[in-house]
């Protein structure tokens, strides 16, 4: 079983400059690459070694380059015993838990769109696409749970 | 596919991500001024094409997005290593 439900829309930026260790909000900004922290609401994703996506954060106090994309993405989850393997009908990375732990986050593609893809649990995921790919993603995610016989509400 | 290790990443990545974009340690004339056209024309055009190992840049497009070299054979299609943008080509045996 695998269910996807859009996450809360809350407020999304991307953060640059170097800021890896830094106190943001209550939490650190991760400097490991591909780790994610979350605090409460918020959550700091790295992206890449001066880049990050900010979730959650209402204002953002930091002496970097902030932008708010808001409106370029919408957030998913992805939970259920089957999530990983669902994922995999899309995502071309080794989705094990010793490959891809609990806490990891990336950037990478799920079919043609790209998607930054983050393990909550071992059996959660968050997905992070730009908005215009959307349905596409929630239609591929659909037509792999049929062809797959993964059960779940996909919207 | 390829499994190319992104040294910013610091994991193997899967070949999908991944952008090459052209021959790696091609320098910019010092002074563009003072070579000939010629010289500015084989800089901006001319490029190696050996049998064997060759330094190439690649992206790491829908990752993290970041330039790097990597070293590949051109007949076995390996990737022989790879190693950050600006360091020096190391030394592999093909």
């Amino acid at each position: 079983m695998a269910d996807l439900t859009p996450a809360d829309p809350g407020p999304r930026h991307i953060l640059r400059g170097p800021a890896g260790g830094a106190a943001l909000g209550g939490l650190i900004v991760p400097d490991q690459p591909c780790r994610a922290a979350e605090a409460g609401p918020r959550a700091a994703l790295w992206l890449g070694p001066d880049e990050w996506l900010l979730l959650g954060f209402a204002a953002v106090e930091t002496p970097f380059a902030v932008v708010d994309v808001g409106h370029r993405s919408l957030g998913f989850r992805l939970a259920g015993p089957r999530a990983a393997e669902l994922l995999a009908g899309g995502v071309p990375l080794d989705l094990s838990p010793a490959a891809f732990p609990v806490g990891t986050c990336t950037r990478t593609i799920f079919e043609k769109a790209e998607i930054v893809l983050w393990r909550r649990a071992e059996a959660a995921w968050h997905i992070e696409v730009a908005r215009s790919f959307a349905p596409y993603l929630c239609d591929m995610i659909a037509a792999i749970a049929a062809a797959n016989g993964i059960g779940g509400q996909e919207r | 596919m390829l499994l190319i290790r992104c040294p910013v990443c610091a994991m193997d990545r899967p070949e999908l991500e991944f952008r090459h974009a052209g021959q790696a340690h091609v320098a910019r004339p010092a002074d563009p001024g003072a070579v000939d056209d010629a010289a500015w024309a084989a800089y901006l055009y001319l490029r190696d094409n050996p049998k064997g190992v060759v330094a190439e840049r690649w992206r790491h497009v829908h990752g993290c997005g970041r330039f790097f070299n990597a070293l590949r054979h051109t007949v076995s299609d390996r990737i022989l290593a790879t190693y950050p943008a600006g360091a020096s080509r190391p030394e592999v045996a093909p």
